[in-house]
This record gives structure tokens, sequence and C-alpha cells, in this order.
């Protein structure tokens, strides 16, 4: 596998607030990486760097083995929507789609060609002769994409391309986007501050905060192995429970200890945070020797839909508290309610451990 | 048929006229165009200028006229590279500092000599030539005088009194030659001291100083105001037009200004420039000029336009047009120290 | 240009190189236009009559007289006195014209812009038949008179009404609905909601207004000139010292102290106008006012007593044209209109100004439209787009007069290359489009920044030139500025006469400039005939305007409908 991108220390300032500091990363060639992040974290400004549209202040890009760093957009070879599509109000859907190929000298004849190709690609095949305030903003948001992939760039660049649009929508060109994505086999940045558009769509998620990168990973490790305790927090639930390292696989937190994964980078007797996500609570067919067993009481439980959100305390220490995702049907076997108590665990290879 | 010949005939006539035209063009091209700046009254452009050109067949002249500050000020701003080939009717002061700045072509024109002397620069070879005498006097609306019960004014001196109060209106000497020459001429009869008091006085009765010479009158002529200071000829036209207008003579005597004519020095059009200043100070220009102009350059030719009132010549002041230079910056220093924006209408 | 950082150089696409090229281009452009003819008059400022250099000599002398304390006090006094009678009368006009529902909307905006379409000389007539000493309403002045302050606001009123209301228009068209409606489902009192929700949506609005009139009147010398009596303001010490006494040193020194109060006045406007972008760009939801009785009834008496009084100014103005001799023979002749009898040039001049007016609206709507862009769009290069900035916004301070004589010492010195200019058509067109650059370029600003910001992204992303996307999408989307800015240098073409007075040739005379010319000689009657005529040749380009607008344009325009 090539890498297809390669960004190395890559710094942007504006004035004397710095937007992004010293970044380095790689993308490979046919991938989809996500920019997860807070808004203001620097995701845009990434992209737009390496788009050559807000150059950075210092650090290099290379594209397919080329330093692009200092070259301008026009000389960059890439594609981009934008969250409020930018498309020409004044041209037709057609005009749009094909405004990046007339400047290329095709005869009309194969513009037209391309431009049907690429609008049944997208799945509007008779939008065509449409202006875009007749369009649907799912509508302009293909169109957009069209127009974008009319000129096959090697780089597919995507702002918030699914933001402005409603849930429904939203989910359905998810699919659509990643689709096309993978038939293409282009290779696309997208920027997004939804962690589940990320999670759905990207091979890779590279999680942003403050102008730096925080974890790089597939969405399965980001979510599973939080790098830092941010990482954990923005993506997914989390439960954070204060306590102290006892031994490299001990935490203690309210007087009890819990087994958990070896922390090599942590010296005992640091306070740290013991993790763990609602749904990984253990509380059916416990077996009498299991690890990290508390006995707890169920002091609140929302209805969520296909699940129930409990918040759980220890009976011990009451004010320990965490949350813990119940299926209905747990629920219904064990006839939980609000006051009742009851045993959970928290599997060891569950728990992660963050200073 | 004999439509078809007519107009077969007419076809062929257009056809030599077109023909004549075309060869005629060269002989229009010839003609020179003598840019003329000036300040004289719109009306009387076309008479001058038809009565120039036909003498002067070769020469084309091309106005540029506006108000006297105006024209003055674009003369003294163009002073690098002059526009104007000659001026022709502008106030004698403008033209007299413009010669002290080298501005002007020294040439004197035939039969500058037979002209009254007071209208020549006194230079050798002159530096202008005057063409006539414009007054400051007293416009009165009689209409307006009747319904208030107002007399008419016969001095300088009547015009303090206090039956005057607001109703009188006189050209700002800071915006106005006009103006200026006026409050000179209280100076140069009264003297200095008795003039500033005359003024004081005056004062009181000052319904407005307007930013222009021809105003006062007109606005005495349209019953805005009872009596206006200003330029003869404005209020002779305004009564021929129909205003109730009486032209006052105060007796102590009346300021006066000269119009001229005076060749731009660098003109590429010298010759045809000089042609314009011989023509303008002979006999038959002054016979122009005194259709309109009371008191005119050329000795004899003295006729009195309508509404004028007669003998304008003896009551001219002696007029020191030096004195009037030097002490401009001075006279106009100390008038709006005095007088300028003090009295500004109460706000209400 | 290098970024702030040093060893990291970004490439300049040709695009890039094009338009820094453009900006370039425009900056020298405005610099001919405005900065150096000004500068050349200024200049002046620092030497004596004859030329020598005294340093500060001049000012001294002028700040030592006690007229210029008297005459800026009251310049401040007739602006600030007109600004507060302009700004919330031109607000309640506009808030008529947007918020309610109104009867024949259309006519009472027309009606609104009248005054824009008359020299200023037209007013001053009108108001002398109306409240001069002989007028039909003095009884309404009691002892007060026309000639001085009164008069002055008054006309200036008239003059600055229309400038405030299209700027309060805008502002207040501007508005989001779903304010509205959170505001009622709060159950809000309307008095609250009005000063909650609509004042601080039009605040900068409001701002702008207020500094535009307030400018207006600090510049303006023709109403003061004509019917300002004893009362003295900078403007006219300027027009005394150039045109009374020919001195240009005290006139520079008077116009740079004239420069200084409009000139901050600009500067407030534009720390406003860039919080306004922000302000614009939110997605609003457009409000559409719903009928009301009892305000639609209080709005439509109010604009039609505003209308009465604007058609009141004209219609003097038109009987005015139309009598034998003011105020004692007011028998009706059609003579006026015969303008060879009171001006050589009879109506020729009418037609330069037409063509005048022509030239200055294309070349003008070309340069101020293509330099607007430039300058918003060209990517890094921010010294010199303030340069632009700056001189774009310089004219707007500067009396005409001042410029017009910049003109002259300009453009006629013998060695610039440019004097084949002077005394032209062209020079005349030059000097209009630079008097009023600064409200078509600001024009163009808003427009520009009022449509997506990545149009020129998108181009470089499919390798298409930004002027292919300047000509093919934001030239056609921005059509109805660019209309705007067209009809704006028209009318003002048609009416200027501060600055091209000093700068018409034999025969480029102008028939503003022969409308003052004519009134001095006089005869009044026929200035306001050829006032007259100026309105109704504005007034003709821009129902037109909104003619081609309802049905030509709208066919062009398809694109917009949902
Ligand atoms: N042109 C700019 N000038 C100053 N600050 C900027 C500019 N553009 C972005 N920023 C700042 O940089 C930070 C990152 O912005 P951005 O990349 O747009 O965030 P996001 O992750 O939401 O896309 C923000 O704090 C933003 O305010
Ligand atoms: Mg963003």
């Amino acid at each position: 596998m090539t890498n297809y991108l390669e960004v190395r220390n890559l710094s942007k300032r504006f004035g004397d607030f710095s937007a992004l500091g010293d970044v380095s990363l790689d993308v490979v060639e046919g991938e989809f990486v996500c920019f997860l992040g807070p808004s203001g974290c620097g995701k845009t400004t990434l992209l737009r760097a390496i788009a050559g549209l807000d150059p950075q202040t210092s650090g290099t890009i290379r594209q397919k083995g080329r330093d692009v760093s200092a070259l301008p957009p026009a000389q960059r070879d890439f594609g981009i929507v934008f969250q409020s599509y930018a498309l020409f109000p004044n041209l037709s859907v057609t005009d749009n789609v094909g405004y990046g190929l007339v400047s290329r000298r095709q005869n009309r004849a194969a513009i037209l060609k391309r431009v049907t190709e690429l609008l049944a690609l997208v799945g509007l095949p008779d939008a065509g002769p449409k202006y875009p305030a007749q369009l649907s903003g799912g509508q302009q948001q293909r169109v957009a994409l069209a127009r974008a992939l009319a000129t096959s760039p090697g780089l597919l660049l995507l702002d918030e391309p699914l933001s402005a649009l409603d849930a429904r929508v939203r989910l359905r060109l998810r699919h659509e986007i990643k689709a096309l994505q993978r038939t293409l086999g282009v290779t696309t940045i997208m920027v997004t501050h939804d962690q589940e558009e990320a999670l759905t769509m990207a091979d890779r998620i590279v999680v942003m905060n403050h102008g730096a990168i925080e974890q790089v990973g597939t969405p399965q490790e980001i979510y599973r192995r939080p790098a830092t305790a941010f990482v954990a927090d923005f993506v997914g639930s989390m439960n954070f429970l204060a306590g102290t390292l006892m031994a490299p696989d001990k935490v203690r937190v309210a007087g009890v200890d819990f087994d958990c994964p070896v922390q090599a980078g942590l010296a005992p007797g640091q306070k740290v945070s013991l993790c763990i996500r609602p749904e990984d609570v253990r509380v059916r067919d416990l077996p009498a020797d299991i690890v990290n067993r508390v006995p707890v009481e169920v002091a609140e439980l929302d209805f969520v839909g296909a699940f129930c959100r409990a918040t759980l305390r220890a009976q011990a220490a009451a004010d320990v508290a965490l949350t813990a995702d119940f299926s209905s049907n747990l629920i219904r076997d064990l006839g939980v309610d609000i006051g009742t108590k009851l045993d959970i665990a928290l599997p060891p290879d569950r728990l992660r451990v963050f200073a | 048929m004999i439509d078809r010949t007519i107009l077969r005939r007419a076809t062929l006539a257009g056809a030599a006229a077109l023909a004549m035209f075309g060869l005629a063009s060269p002989a229009f091209a010839q003609k020179t165009r003598l840019t003329v700046y000036t300040a004289l009254e719109n009306d009387q452009l076309d008479p001058f200028k038809k009565a120039f050109e036909a003498d002067n067949p070769t020469i084309e002249i091309a106005w540029v006229r506006d108000s006297t500050g105006v024209v003055a000020a674009k003369l003294m701003a163009e002073k690098d590279n002059p526009r104007a080939d000659i001026i022709w009717g502008l106030a004698a002061s403008n033209v007299g500092l413009m010669a002290s700045m080298g501005m002007l072509e020294p040439y004197t024109p035939a039969g500058a000599s037979a002209l009254n002397p007071m209208f020549l620069s006194g230079k050798s070879p002159q530096t202008w030539v005057g063409m006539d005498a414009y007054l400051s006097l007293v416009c009165f609306n009689t209409a307006e005088g009747k319904k208030g019960n107002k007399p008419v004014p016969t001095s300088w001196a009547d015009l303090i009194k206090p039956e005057y109060k607001g109703s009188i209106v006189m050209p700002n000497p800071a915006s106005s030659g006009t103006g200026y020459l006026t409050i000179a001429a209280w100076l140069q009869i009264m003297g200095e001291e008795a003039g500033w008091k005359y003024m004081d006085a005056l004062h009181q009765n000052i319904a407005q100083y307007i930013h222009s010479g021809s105003a006062p009158c007109v606005q005495a002529a349209k019953g805005e105001r009872l009596i206006g200071i200003g330029l003869d000829t404005r209020g002779a036209s305004e009564k021929t037009k129909g205003a109730p207008l009486e032209l006052v003579v105060p007796k102590e005597g009346l300021g006066w200004e000269l119009e001229v004519t005076a060749i731009v020095k660098g003109t590429k059009n010298l010759d045809a420039a000089k042609k314009l200043a011989d023509w303008a100070a002979s006999k038959k220009a002054n016979e122009l000029y005194a259709k309109t102009y009371p008191i005119v350059a050329y000795p004899g030719v003295a006729n009195t336009p309508p509404n004028y009132p007669p003998n304008l010549e003896k009551v001219m002041v002696k007029n020191d047009v030096e004195w009037m230079a030097k002490n401009r910056d001075r006279i106009l220093a100390e008038w709006t120290k005095r007088y300028d924006g003090k009295s500004a209408p109460k706000a209400k | 240009m290098s970024l702030a950082v040093p060893g990291l150089r970004i490439g300049l696409s040709r695009d890039d190189l094009m338009m820094r090229a453009g900006v370039v281009l425009l900056a020298g452009l405005l610099l001919v236009m405005l900065g150096l003819p000004l500068w050349a008059l200024l200049a002046k400022g620092f030497e004596d009559r004859d030329g020598k250099f005294v340093g500060l000599a001049n000012y001294i002398s002028y700040f030592s007289t006690p007229a210029l304390f008297q005459s800026a006090l009251n310049s401040l006094q007739v602006a600030s006195i007109t600004t507060a009678i302009v700004v919330p009368l031109a607000f309640l006009y506009a808030y008529a014209l947007t918020r309610t529902v109104l009867p024949m909307r259309w006519l009472f905006q027309g009606i609104s812009l009248i005054p824009i379409f008359a020299p200023s000389l037209l007013p001053g007539i009108a108001l002398i038949y109306l409240f001069g000493t002989q007028g039909f309403f003095k009884a309404l002045l009691g002892d007060g008179s026309i000639y001085g302050i009164d008069g002055i606001v008054i006309a200036q009123v008239f003059y600055c009404f229309p400038h405030a209301t299209l700027i309060l228009t805008t502002a207040l068209a501007t508005a989001d609905a779903r304010l509205y409606e959170a505001a009622d489902v709060l159950g809000a009192s309307k008095r609250r909601v009005f000063f909650t929700v609509t004042l601080p949506g039009a605040k900068y609005g409001l701002i702008s207004a207020a500094l535009v009139v307030f400018t207006l009147v600090m510049t303006d010398f023709g109403i003061a000139k004509v019917i300002g009596g004893n009362f003295n303001v900078l403007a006219t010490d300027v027009y005394k010292k150039v045109i009374g006494q020919q001195d240009f040193s005290m006139g520079a020194v008077v116009g740079m102290v004239l420069l200084a109060p409009a000139a901050l006045a600009f500067l407030v406007d534009r720390l406003v106008q860039r919080k306004q972008v922000a302000l614009l760009t939110a997605r609003a939801v457009p409000l559409v006012p719903r009928p009301k009785f009892a305000r639609d009834l209080f709005f439509t008496l109010f604009c039609l007593l505003v209308s009465a009084a604007i058609l009141a100014i004209l219609g003097m103005a038109i009987w005015g044209s139309l009598i034998k001799y003011w105020p004692y023979n007011l028998s009706l002749t059609l003579d006026n209109y015969d303008f060879a009898k009171f001006d050589s040039n009879g109506w020729d001049s009418y037609w330069n100004s037409v063509r005048m007016a022509l030239g200055a609206a294309v070349f003008g709507t070309v340069l101020m439209f293509t330099g607007a862009w430039l300058n918003e769009k060209t990517r890094g290069f921010g010294m010199m787009r303030g340069v632009v900035q700056f001189l774009a916004f310089l004219p707007m301070a500067v009396p005409g007069l001042v410029l017009g004589l910049g003109y002259i010492f300009f453009f006629n010195a013998p060695n610039n290359p440019l004097n084949f200019l002077y005394a032209t058509m062209g020079i005349l067109v030059v000097n209009t489009v630079a008097h009023f650059y600064t409200v078509g370029h600001l024009t163009a600003t808003t427009a520009l920044k009022q449509i997506d910001p990545e149009f020129e992204a998108v181009s470089a992303s499919l390798k298409v030139p930004v002027w292919r996307t300047f000509t093919r999408v934001t030239a056609p989307i921005c059509l109805p500025a660019i209309l705007d800015i067209a009809i704006y240098l028209f009318v003002n073409a048609m009416t200027t006469v501060s600055s091209v007075i000093f700068l018409y040739a034999p025969d480029t005379k102008l028939a503003s400039v022969a409308a003052v010319n004519i009134e001095e000689a006089g005869t009044t009657a026929a200035a306001a005939a050829l006032c007259v005529v100026i309105v109704l040749t504005s007034a003709a380009v821009k129902a037109a305007h909104l003619i081609a607008d309802r049905f030509l344009f709208a066919r062009l325009q398809v694109w917009r409908r949902r």
C-alpha cells in the first residue's frame, strides 16, 4: 500500500492564534478518511491547506509523491464539495456538472455524455435542465458531488457535506457517498463533527482537538481503543470513574480495586480515570468468581428506544455512579426497575485507563 | 413618370451638394478655432460671436463661459499649461492679478489709442484693454416698497436708516468681486475709518451677504428683498423683463469695475487672438457693448441702454485700482472678522 | 508575496498573477483618477500664492481665525440637525415600504427617489417659491426666513432623504422572519418587539444611513450657497477662498480640514460594514408583512404625507418652469424650455449631459464592479488591496470643488502624458466616475459578499480560470447590483455640478452647469425648466430599469425561481 497523501509537520497560524500545530498524517490511495472533532478544532483548516486554498504557515504536503506544499490550488489535483455546495445558481445542473469539462477542450457531445453518466451515477438522471434552486438540499448535494467528480480528480475533499441536510436524507446519502467512493476508488477526505457519520463511512478516522491529531485509526480502533481521554469522551459514550493506579494492572476506585489491562506508561500512585462504555457493563450470568464485581442500585432508568440507559450507584459508595445500557429483554427478564439492587461486573478487557 | 424625374433631379442635386460639401470642408478645417474664456452674460455671447466672425471669417470663436469667480479660478489653475487663447470679458481686478503673475501676452491692439485712457492697463505694450465699466448700485423694488410704505433711498447714507432693517442684500466681498468693489468704493469715498463705521451701521440692516454679485438685484427684482446692492446690468435686464425695479444711483458715487480683453501667454493662435483683441477695441465692438453697458471704452459711443439712469460716468468714484489690489487681503480679512459668520440667524 | 513565516513561499497560479496584476492596475487607475489629482490640490495648502513652500503657515493662519471655528461649528450643527431629522423620517418610510402592507408600494418607492434625480438647484428654487418672501407658505415659517439654517436644513433633508431611505430599506428588507415568530410566541408586546428585534436588526443600517447623511451635508456647498444666507459652513468657506479670491492655498487648507470629519465618519462606517456582513450571510427567512388595519393606515398616511412634500417641491419647480415672471407675472408659457434663448449651447448641453451620463454609467460600472471583484477575491496581497480600499473610500469625503480643481492641476500639467484628456468629454466621464466611486464600490462589494465565497475555490479545483467564472457566474448573478450601480452613476452624472464646472470645454458644457449659469443670470424659470428636464430624464431611465427588471430580466433570471 502506497501513501497517496503525506502531510508532515503542518502548522497554521491566524495572527497569534495557532489553528494547526505540527500535524502529520498519511492517507493511503483509495482510502476514505474522516477528520472528526468538535467545531473549531481545525478540521476545515487542515482540509483547506491540503487543497491549497488557505496555505499552511509551515510544513509540507506531498500528493502522489509530488511536493505540492507551495502549489496554488489550480495546480493541485482534487475535487471539492463545500457545506454550502457552492453550486452556480445561474447555470443549469448540466452546465454545473460540465463546468470543469468545458475548459478541457472536449467536444460538446463528449461533455454531454460524461455529464449524463455522472448524473446517473449520483442518481439524478433527469435533473440536467433544472436550476439548483429547483432542487432539494439532498439533490443539490449530489450535483455538487457530480461536479467535483467530473474531472476525475485523484483526491476528493468533502467539508461537512451532509450537515445542512435533514436526518433522513443524511442517512441515505451517507451510504450513497460511501458506495460511490468505493466504486470509483477515489481517495477521499471528509470533514465532519458527527461521530456517527465518521464511524459509518470512514475507512480510517482522524480525531482532532485544538489543532492537533489525537488519534488515527479504523472506526473499530477509535471506538474500542481510544488513545486519549478526549477521544474516549468524544466518540461514543464513556463512563469516567476517578481512581488511583495501585499496580500496573490495578486501579482503586472508592476503596475497591479493579483489575485492568497492564498500563505501561503510567506510574503506580498516579490519579487516573477508569473508563468503560455503558454497553460493556455486564449484568447477566455472572460467574461466581468473576473479577470486578460491584453490587449496585438502579438510580435512574431512561428509555432510549432500542435499549434503556440506567444510572447505577455503587451500594458501598453512593457517590460513585456509572451508566449502563440494558436491552429491553434484559430489563424484562430481570425485572429491573428504579431501586432494584443487582450485581454488575466490569470486564477487564473492556476497561481503559487514562491519566 | 414626373415624380420619378423629380426624384432623380433631387438625387442629382443632393449628390452635387454633397460633392460641394466635400470640397468645401477643407476650407472649414482651415478656420482657426479660438478658445475664448469669458464671464460675459449668456445672452451677449451669440451677438458678439456673430459680429466678430462676420468680420473675420477665418476665425471661429469657442466660448468657455462661467461666472467671474469660476473663470478666474480656472484660468489661474491652468496657469502652467493655458487652454485659453484669449480672455474677452473678465473683471480687470482678476486680469490685473494675472498680468502681475506674467500670465498674459502684452499686446497693444490697433486703435487702442482711441480709447478712454482709463480703460487701458497703462503698460506698454498693454497687458489688458478695457471694454466697458460695470457699476455696483442700488436696486429698489417699488412694488414691495409701496406695500411696506418704504421710501426710495437716494444715497448710501439712506441705507443705514432703521426702516430698512433686514431688507437689504449685498454680495459677500469674500466670494464676489462686485462685493469687494462696493466696499472698496465706500472706503475710498468716506475714508477708512468712516467707511467701516458706515458698514457697521449698514450691517444692522443687511438681511444677507450673498455669494454672487448679480443675485442681489435679481432678488430685489423678484420681491424676495426690498433692496439689493449689486451689479447694474442685471438690475436693468430684470427691469426689462418686467420687474418693478428702480435702479438707484446713490449721490455719493458708485464703485465700478472694468471688463477687459487680454491675450493669454502661450496661446498657439496668437495671430487670431490679436485679431480678436483688435476687433474688441474697435468702435464697432464698443457700439455692441453699449447695447448692454452704459459706459464703454470708446469715447463718444456711449448711449444709455434701456432702464439705466442717465449720465453714469459722472457718479463713478475716483477708483484707485492699484490701491484696491494691494489692500484686498487686508480689507477682506477685516471685513470677514467684523461681519462674516457673526450674523448667523439665531437658531429657534 | 511570501507569507508571514519565512521559509514557505506559496507559488502563484496564473489566476493569482492575473488578479494581482488587475489589483495593481486598479490601484494605479484610482491613483490617477483620485489620489494624484487630490494631492495636486491639497499640496497647495503647503505653498503660498506664488507656489513657494511655506510648511504649515497657511494652516496656522487659518486656525488662528475665529471664522474657522464658527464655520466648523455651523457645519456640524447643520449636519447633525439634518441627520437627526432625515434618519427617523427615512426609517419610518423604509419601515412602511418593507414591513407594512402598503397600497401601491412601488409608487411610494419611486417617489422617494425623486430628490436624487434633481440637481440641488431644484429644491433651492422650489423652496424660494414655497417659503421665500413671496412664497405661498411663507406664513408657516413664522418670523423665520428660508435664507439661513432653516432653509439649508429643509433643502438638505429633501436632498438626503432618498440616500437614507435606500440604505434603510435594504437593512429592513433583510430581516429574519423567524425572530419575529419567536418574539410572537414569547408573547412580547409590539413595543418590545420593536425595541428588541426591529431596531437592533437595523442597527447597522441606521448607523450607515446617519454617516452617509452626515457626510453628504458636510461636503455639499450648492445648497448652502444658494439659500445659506449668512450661515457660513466649511464647504462655502472653500467656495469663498477658491471662487471668490482664487486663493488655492487657503482653499486647499479648508478642503483638508473638511476631509477630517468626513474621513472619520467613514472610518466608523468601515468598522460597521465589516460587522454587517456577518449579519447578512445568516440564513434568514424573508419576512412577508401581514395586513394589519390600524398600522397599515397609519403608515399609508405617513407615506402620503412625505410623498406629498416631495411632490410639492417637484411640482413647484415644474410650475415655476412654466410661468413668465415670478412673482409679478404668473401667466403660463412654454418659452422657458427653449433653452437656446438663455444659453448659447441651447439643448446641446442637455445632450452632452446624456452622453456624459451614459459614458460614466458604462465605464464606471465596469470599473467599479470589476474593481470590487478583484479586491474582494484576490488571494493575499493585503497591502495593495488596502490601498485600493482606501482610495475607493476617499471621494465620499471630498467636496466636488476640491476634486475638480485637483483635476485641472493634475491633468493639465504640461508634463502629464494624460493631458490629452483635458477639455474632452473623457475627462468629464472620468471625473464623474471618480467623484461617485465610493457608493458604487460599496454596492458592488456588498453584492459580492452576499454570494457564495467558494465559487473561486471550486473553479480552481476544476481548473477553470477565474475570469471565466467571473463572466459566466459572478457577474450574471450580480446583475441587479450592476444595474443599480449604472443607474446611480447615470443619475448623478446628470445632476453633478461642483466638480465638472471646472472641466467642461466649449463643446462639452453640461445641462447641470448650464442650469446654474441660467439661474445666476436671473432666469429662474428657465433654470427650473432645465432642472425639470433633467429630473424627467433620470426618472425615465429609472422607470425603464424597473420595467426591464420586471419583464426582460425576469426571463434572464429564471434560475432565481424556486
Ligand atoms: N481566517 C481565519 N482567521 C482567523 N481565525 C480563523 C480563520 N479561519 C479559521 N480560524 C480559526 O481557526 C480555528 C479552526 O477553524 P476551522 O478549521 O474552521 O474549524 P473546524 O474544525 O470547525 O472546521 C477556529 O478557532 C477558527 O476560529
Ligand atoms: Mg469546518
